[in-house]
């Protein structure tokens, strides 16, 4: 039952062969036998969730039920959630009960999910392995040596050890997609502005995008109906007709046009990774698609242009985070701005205040017009590369990272090798298109490796139909750690 | 490119982090590091280009100027470090 699609868990529930409290007790369990080794989940409360899973029982006992109801569903430690402790990641939060819920968590209330814990993360979404997180390390459970990817570590971790039939994410530079790809498993960042990003704990606004992680396309999409949505409190939020994105799925690729932009397939990756994106690209093939060859030449600049404009939208973004109104404030200080200053050299971890300390320097008199503008500049570059490559192709294709996830503590010391591991994810996010990756086998060591699907803007549908196909001939995705197929 | 170890500390200052002098010299090596990732963009000619803000080039959207949020103080100073009389309370700044 495990390996069960959120389509047969909610025909399974319709049908009453099991009940929300009892599927979700079913969870609760598992996360209680699997998180002490995994640590995946910064909160559970049993007693909510199953409180939840009652009141989703009621729903479809009177026959109102929706896609998701009664099915649980873990939510990143980013999405404020009322009455839940919601941290971030960060000891600067360790003491914050939220008094409100994010957009996003007031959807899959309405929808009548069940959320079925928060889970672990880098620090303020800062990183790409999981290692920043104040509430330590997330394992990968295909190799509990190896790191999950981040920043969305613990949601990754939590899908792919079947201890939540699906979670939430959100992607800055690659915090769905990375993760997503190290843990083998499906994920989708949204185009930007699609899913609000009202309550949900801003790291770098022009980025920052929410988004589903699950086994499937099928579930991502069923994600994707409850998540995506115009809302008014988020100033960047785009008014458009609501989509169905199932309405795609079944759709034949006969004819399909993959774009392989020569700059993604280039000696840094490794050789494992290279197989097995090959051996999906043949696939897509016998499915009927074509392959032709697209240029991205910018590609190079995607990194550095990323690490000026998310450093300084973060440094401003968390100096909200002074100790007055909530969140942590230091024990001992002399005045008011000694307690500033010691709140947050306390309650921030090394990595955030790295990326504070860049983020205020190029923001800083005199450097604004070198670093920020020069880099918004650049992004309109990188935005116009895809658009020409869109001219050749309905669609690219690339490797999500150019290794299988690295082992704990192999980049933790050096910041810049940790930030080029997530060279090819960080273009598509300044570019504000949608990304995803799907699981497409396994490199190095039995570690999972991702396939990654770049979409026009608003073809959602459309991506989320290119990975359901591939889905339908292969069975990677049904793969799980430890073997167990249930 | 290479920060000094005072201007390490100028912009821990504006960003109100109180740093050590060993946190300082760590921070210096590896904001050098980032700063020569960086460097890499700063060459490329993009006199004209306009910059991007929101990749939709959206314009801000404009509401009605009434008020829109109810008033939870209570809820919200529940969760703060230090209230009185429904105020937050942060050290003396006016002697």
């Amino acid at each position: 039952m495990l390996n069960s699609s959120l389509k047969q868990f909610s025909t399974l529930l319709v049908a009453k062969k099991i009940s929300s409290a009892e599927l979700t007790g079913e969870f609760l369990k598992r996360s209680r036998a699997l998180n002490p080794g995994y640590n995946a989940f910064i909160t559970i409360n049993e007693e909510t969730s199953l409180a939840q899973a009652r009141a989703a029982d009621r729903i479809m006992a009177s026959g109102r039920a929706q896609p998701l109801t009664g099915i649980p569903i873990a939510q990143k430690d980013i999405f404020c959630t009322k009455g839940w402790l919601t941290t971030c990641g960060s000891k600067m939060l360790s003491n914050f009960i939220s008094p409100y819920d994010a957009a996003v968590v007031e959807r899959f209330n309405a929808a009548g999910a069940v959320n079925i814990g928060k889970t672990n993360m880098d620090e303020f979404a800062m990183g790409s392995s999981n290692e920043t997180s104040y509430y330590g390390p997330v394992r990968n459970p295909w190799d509990i040596t190896a790191v999950p990817g981040g920043s969305s570590g613990g949601s990754a971790c939590a899908v792919a050890a079947r201890m939540a039939p699906a979670a939430t994410g959100t992607d800055t530079g690659g915090s769905i997609r990375q993760p997503a790809a190290l843990c083998g498993i499906s994920g989708i960042k949204p185009t930007y502005g699609l899913v609000s990003r009202y309550g949900m704990v801003a790291f770098a606004s022009s980025l920052d995008q929410g988004g589903p992680m699950a086994k499937s396309a099928e579930d991502l999409a069923l994600m994707l109906n409850v998540m995506a949505g115009f809302d008014t409190r988020d100033s960047t939020s785009l008014q458009r007709e609501v989509e169905d994105y199932m309405r795609d799925l079944e759709k034949p690729l006969e004819g399909l046009r993959i774009g392989l932009p020569k700059e993604y397939f280039v000696k840094e990756i490794s050789d494992d990774v290279a197989r097995a994106v090959e051996a999906a690209l043949a696939e897509y093939r016998r499915l009927g698609a074509k392959t032709v060859e697209v240029s991205l030449p910018n590609t190079k600049l995607s990194v550095p242009v990323y690490y000026v404009l998310a450093p300084a939208e973060a440094s401003s973004n968390l100096s909200r985070f002074d100790g007055v109104r909530y969140g942590y404030r230091a024990p001992e200080y002399v005045d008011l701005d000694d307690m500033y200053r010691k709140s947050r050299a306390q309650g921030f971890g090394a990595e955030v205040k790295r990326r504070i300390l860049i983020g205020t320097y190029v923001l800083s008199h005199g450097y604004y017009d070198a670093y920020y503008i020069q880099a918004q500049k650049l992004r309109r570059l990188i935005a116009l590369d895809f658009a020409e490559a869109f001219k050749q192709c309905d669609i690219i294709m690339g490797p999500t990272s150019p290794t299988v996830a690295f082992d704990l503590g192999e980049k933790s010391s050096d910041p810049v090798q940790m930030y080029l591991s997530d060279a090819y994810t960080i273009a598509v996010n300044l570019a504000g298109l949608p990304g995803m990756s799907i699981p497409v086998g396994f490199g190095n060591k039995n570690r999972p490796v991702g396939l990654h699907i770049i979409g026009n803007y608003f073809t959602e549908a459309q991506m989320l139909n290119v990975a359901h196909q591939y889905q339908r001939v292969t069975d990677w995705h049904f793969q799980m750690p430890g073997g167990s197929r249930d | 490119m290479s920060l000094s170890l005072d201007e390490v500390k100028r912009i821990a200052n504006l960003a109100r982090i109180e740093v050590s002098e060993a946190e300082a010299g760590v921070a210096q090596a590896q904001l050098s590091g980032i700063f020569n990732l960086i460097q890499e963009m700063r060459a490329v000619d993009t006199s004209t280009i306009n910059p991007v803000s929101h990749t939709q080039d959206l314009m801000q959207r404009l509401r009605p100027d009434i008020v829109t949020e109810v008033d939870q103080r209570e809820l919200f100073q529940s969760i703060a470090p230090q209230v009185e009389a429904g105020l937050y309370l942060v050290p003396k700044v006016i002697e």
